[in-house]
């Protein structure tokens, strides 16, 4: 297995951790270096990294549920290619960040494995369900839109792998992110019941989607190592702050109207949204969103399900380097 | 006001291509249903790409029946608006799901003959199928490689895939003759050099199965009875739930643009 190849965390973080290879890396930290799986690292550094790269990758492929609960029944061919596409390059991400998560020395099994058994967690949002077609529209507009705000900045992440992961995916990203707000655009030039799906979309996923950049900085647990790791740039609140100014304006020009009234612009052109409801998400997050225990029993079902094709893969390849051994010995 | 169900001029070209793109978009359907759900993340990679590719396919054929019909349809009505009476394709493609196994043995089965069919009708003179055939050809080719290592890593697996996979194949067996039956219009087009003679296949697509299944440890039924009739719209009655999904956007909205 690749990862055995690297310096794992046991050999390293036993013995060696002194203060002075501390301090070295630190300094290769702040001078922007980038960390390779090779490298001399904190204990906490690699769990840290170990933890959010995981957590992304599951997001990503327990995110492909929702959107593709949508799949067979998308409204035209078009749209069925590009959301089947969408949710490939999901899978796709998930698949890549687990790679870089495994170069940390975990294997992807047992990350899996920790997400099934319900201990390693997933974005929020995704524990909300998709009702209509407009929900398509605004997964990609606003989950992908704030997913790219909070990934931006990982792209110039300290850990290499995962930075340059994020290069790729934001580019997906991005282009998810148009077509989900050309959905859209569709649905609101279209009849007043497309208009009303639409709205009824983003009164759904607004308070959501201004979760998904966590606490709010005052409470957040892992910021401050985190910042000072360069794993993280810019605050939960800087963050959400920076996607609200970009959405309101795309909002406007749907018009659509955000489901926040007490909202408004400040001199300095931010727009100040209401107070975040965070005893939900803390709900959402100890398991009690509408979808949490959908989520994760389709997970298992596809990995329980999926149990004796996997079997038969490792027996088919186990049998056939047997048989090349043995012809390679005659 | 829009209609519950198009009409269709079932000319023989238009037909034709009509069944080829049914066949590409009720598998593709079919396939697309694993995304989220497949054994392993790089199947649900690998079955949504063949989804999308047959997917497509069933869009260029589409589009190329609504030019040749010279009507008022396109490639979403033909898709959307019609019943399971209107629907052409082989019975093999709209076959559920079932077991990983049963997924992969029904895309051997259209795959192997696709492939071959494919690149016959990329000499067809009909310029346009003659272009589709080209590119459905390099994709085909890719879906037949993935089915038949499938269907060795079953078959020479273990004892419980080997049975899921002999299980499979003979469940399947008799929705395959469709694919090499012609009825009188395609006799026309295959007369002038539109159409190929799926006949002249079968040898070769029994070639292919007969090599993957000794190689996986497999064997192929004796039996010949065989089922009929997805060509002529007379489907088993797993089509109308998949078309009740596949066409609800459409059903609950008629006439709105998506």
């Amino acid at each position: 297995m690749y990862t055995q190849a690297l310096n794992t965390a046991e050999a390293d973080d036993r013995g060696l951790e002194d203060a002075a290879k501390a301090a070295q890396f630190q300094a290769r930290i702040d001078a922007e270096e980038r960390i390779e799986p090779n490298d001399w690292m904190p204990a906490a550094y690699r769990k840290t990294l170990t933890r959010q790269i995981s957590q992304h990758a599951h997001s990503e492929i327990v995110g492909m549920l929702p959107e593709g609960n949508w799949i067979t029944r998308a409204p035209t061919l078009r749209r069925k290619a590009a959301l089947l596409a969408k949710v490939q390059d999901e899978c796709g991400h998930g698949l890549y960040l687990y790679a870089a998560a495994e170069t940390l020395g975990s294997s992807r099994e047992e990350l899996v494995d920790a997400m099934l058994a319900g201990k390693a967690k997933y974005s929020s949002i995704f524990n909300y369900p998709t009702l209509t077609w407009a929900d398509i529209g605004t997964i990609g507009w606003l989950v992908d839109g704030a997913a790219i705000m909070n990934q931006i900045p990982l792209c110039r992440c300290s850990y290499g792998p995962y930075a340059r992961a994020m290069i790729r995916v934001c580019k997906e990203e991005s282009f998810h992110q148009r077509q989900g707000y050309e959905i859209m655009l569709t649905l609101c030039r279209g009849s007043d019941e497309q208009k009303a799906m639409a709205q009824d979309a983003l009164n759904r996923w607004w308070w959501p989607v201004l979760m998904m950049f966590g606490p709010p900085d005052a409470a957040s647990q892992h910021s401050d190592t985190s910042t000072r790791w360069k794993i993280k740039r810019f605050s939960n609140d800087e963050l959400r702050q920076k996607f609200v100014d970009a959405t309101v304006p795309q909002a406007q020009y749907l018009g659509l109207t955000i489901p926040d009234p007490a909202m408004t612009q400040d001199a300095d052109g931010h727009w100040r949204y209401s107070e975040i409801d965070w005893t939900e998400f803390k709900q959402v997050l100890a398991g009690n969103g509408p979808c949490n225990r959908d989520r994760i029993a389709a997970r298992r079902k596809a990995h329980d399900d999926g149990a004796w094709v996997r079997e038969a893969a490792a027996s088919y390849a186990a049998k056939r380097q047997h048989r090349q051994t043995a012809q390679a010995a005659e | 006001m829009p209609v519950a169900n198009i009409q269709v001029s079932e000319t023989p070209l238009v037909l034709y291509t009509l069944r080829r793109a049914d066949d590409a978009l009720i598998l593709g359907h079919r396939l697309s249903e694993w995304c989220g759900h497949a054994p392993m993340l790089e199947e649900d990679m690998a079955l949504s790409n063949i989804a999308l590719d047959l997917i497509g396919q069933a869009r260029e054929l589409y589009t190329y029946a609504a030019k040749v019909e010279g009507k008022d349809n396109d490639e979403d009505k033909f898709a959307y608006l019609r019943d399971v009476r209107q629907y052409r394709n082989l019975l093999l493609v709209e076959q559920p799901n079932g077991d990983f196994a049963q997924t992969l043995v029904r895309q051997f089965f259209y795959s192997a003959f696709a492939d071959l069919y494919w690149r016959a009708m990329m000499t067809s003179r009909d310029a346009t199928l003659a272009a589709i055939a080209a590119k459905s050809e390099k994709e085909s080719a890719y879906h037949l490689r993935h089915a038949s290592e499938w269907i060795i890593r079953l078959g020479d697996g273990t004892e419980e895939s080997h049975a899921r996979a002999q299980g499979a194949i003979d469940h399947l067996w008799s929705f395959t003759s469709e694919m090499f039956a012609v009825d009188d219009g395609e006799r026309t087009l295959i007369d002038v050099g539109i159409a190929i003679d799926p006949a002249t296949l079968r040898d070769r697509w029994l070639t292919t199965l007969a090599n993957v299944a000794s190689e996986a440890t497999l064997s192929l039924p004796q039996n010949n009875w065989m089922q009929q009739g997805g060509r002529a719209g007379r489907h088993s009655e797993h089509l109308g739930h998949l078309l009740s999904e596949l066409q609800s956007m459409q059903r609950t909205f008629p006439g709105l643009t998506w």
